[in-house]
């Protein structure tokens, strides 16, 4: 296997509306902001490639549209995850491993703010018996809670502790979309969105993109050398999916995360932080127990998907955040997931380290 | 069973409603057209003139911020005579369509070519455009019904034409 390295990420701030703004000028924004960090210019990129969804923005080939973003004369070698970005950092990973490329330009981009969010997540599911229905993604996120709660698994009082630590981390965060001092009793006092959520249980709608650069071991030392930051190592990373079939899987544990976890390696060492992509407050508790994490490990010290969450790139932002306080030596080993799909359908695991 | 027909179809609607952001420069775009104006973009690293602008430089992927108020003159660059009617068009086939590049700017954009025959259109062929009635103007690339070759303009030859704008785009190149 290459050693490969993330040496640079860098995200928009994460709003509600970013108004007059489109996918080209935020996907230039996060880019330009990565590449800058190293000083590449677009000679020095190997291989670029995105994650996205054209149904949140409603145009066709809207990826295609954002290359305008990226200068691509003369032309590059690119590809396209109609995933999250995690997903495109994972190709972009093996296409280094293959041997054909020394660096990579990974990013991911949504804006949320265009269209009926939760009515388009309802689109990825099964088109004979599910998506006639409707189901939101909230009120699907909504069943899982639901059946954590009479597994005895979870409480509501969890939940709310969940989004107190985050709104908390977030603070420290400026991209955070949402962050502030709550207490549980006052998050407990709101009413239910689908019950047991509340809105503070559920992921804002973000605006926003993010960009990330990968290269092998050769490239990222002598890139980073002199600079104070030290290159961030992928050093496992993997990734399972699940039935499409709600009815078919246990709800109340994510398989997938723990397969993936022991894959990428998760135990091999002692986990610092970790940012989990749980954009419901339930799912940072399930994810915990299927990576087999303890309080010994900081979670979401970003503030995590109940902060900020750029559908699409919020997989992504977990490896973003993980890296950045590993290159900057506040932590030395870390793991970032990422989810896709309802109810934690596919997840991905990746180890970081500094060495 | 093997003698059932197999359900072939079956009702299942989507509607979605959408606010869609144009962004900056197109939405700049757009209010000029409105007014009857074109206006592209200058990028700052290669002098090129945009129009439409998107915002960015697609060459080279960075944002472009200079407005350039260009005149309603251009130059056929390529154009087919297309047989097959436009749904909903009053254009009737045999029509023109072309690519064109609007005079002081640098990218060619698609529209039609008419109000003359058909075989006088070459490449090089020197167009103005027709605006519709004022009363019908919009946020639209349509409030140009279409272009008309200029009467008494020769044809240009478009590789001069390129020549020539690339050694004028140079003195607005990013130092």
């Amino acid at each position: 296997m290459r050693e490969v390295a993330i040496i640079a990420y860098h995200q928009t701030p994460m709003v509600r509306d970013a108004g007059a703004k489109n996918d080209v000028e935020l996907v230039m924004e996060a880019v330009h902001g990565a590449k800058a960090q190293v000083g590449f210019k677009n000679t020095d990129i190997d291989f670029t490639c995105s994650g996205s969804c054209d149904y949140l923005g409603g145009a066709a080939f809207a990826f295609v549209g954002a290359l305008d973003a990226l200068g691509a004369v003369p032309p590059i070698s690119e590809s396209h995850v109609e995933m999250d970005a995690a997903w495109a950092l994972y190709e972009a990973w093996l296409k280094i491993q293959t041997g054909h490329f020394d660096t990579a330009l990974i990013y991911g981009f949504g804006k949320s703010s265009h269209g009926p969010m939760h009515e388009v997540l309802a689109l990825q599911l099964d088109p004979y018996y599910t998506q006639p229905l409707w189901p939101d993604q909230i009120s699907m996120a909504g069943l899982q809670a639901r059946a954590m709660m009479d597994a005895g698994k979870l409480t509501e009082k969890q939940m709310a502790e969940v989004v107190v630590k985050s709104r908390k981390n977030a603070k420290a965060n400026p991209n955070a979309q949402l962050k502030g001092d709550y207490t549980v009793e006052q998050l407990l006092a709101e009413p239910t969105l689908s019950s047991p959520l509340r809105k503070h249980d559920c992921p804002p709608i973000t605006d926003g993109a993010s960009a990330l650069i990968i290269a092998t071991r050769e490239v990222a030392e002598k890139v980073l050398a002199g600079t104070g930051k030290r290159p961030v190592y992928i050093t496992g990373i993997d990734h399972r999916i699940e039935s499409h079939q709600l009815g078919t899987r246990d709800l109340t544990s994510s398989m997938s995360t723990r397969i993936a976890g022991e894959q990428a390696g998760v135990k091999k060492g002692k986990v610092d932080i970790a940012e989990l992509h749980a954009p419901f407050s339930h799912q940072e508790i399930l994810l915990k127990e299927a990576l087999g994490l303890d309080d010994s490990t900081v979670i979401n010290p970003s503030g995590g998907p109940l902060a900020g969450n750029i559908f699409m790139s919020a997989g992504l932002d977990r490896i973003g955040a993980v890296a950045t306080r590993i290159m900057n030596g506040e932590a030395n080993r870390g793991v970032a997931h990422a989810t896709s799909g309802a109810c934690l359908q596919q997840n991905l695991v990746a180890v970081l380290e500094g060495k | 069973m093997s003698d059932q027909k197999p359900v072939e179809i079956i009702d299942s609607p989507v509607y979605m409603n959408y606010s869609f952001a144009a962004g900056r420069a197109t939405s700049n775009f757009l209010r000029s057209i409105k007014e009857g104006k074109l206006v592209g973009q200058r990028s700052s690293i290669t002098g090129k003139v945009i129009v439409p602008p998107r915002g960015s430089d697609a060459e080279t992927g960075t944002p472009t911020f200079e407005e350039v108020e260009l005149p309603d003159t251009a130059t056929v660059i390529m154009f087919t005579v297309v047989y097959i009617p436009i749904p909903n068009s009053k254009v009737q086939p045999p029509f023109i369509v072309a690519n064109l590049v609007l005079d002081n700017s640098d990218q060619t954009f698609i529209h039609l070519v008419s109000g003359c025959k058909n075989e006088d259109v070459k490449i090089g062929t020197r167009v103005k455009a027709v605006w519709r009635d004022k009363s019908e103007w919009g946020y639209s690339f349509n409030n140009i019904e279409y272009f008309q070759p200029i009467a008494g303009e020769a044809p240009v030859d478009i590789d001069a034409l390129r020549a020539k704008r690339l050694k004028e785009v140079e003195a607005f190149k990013h130092a």
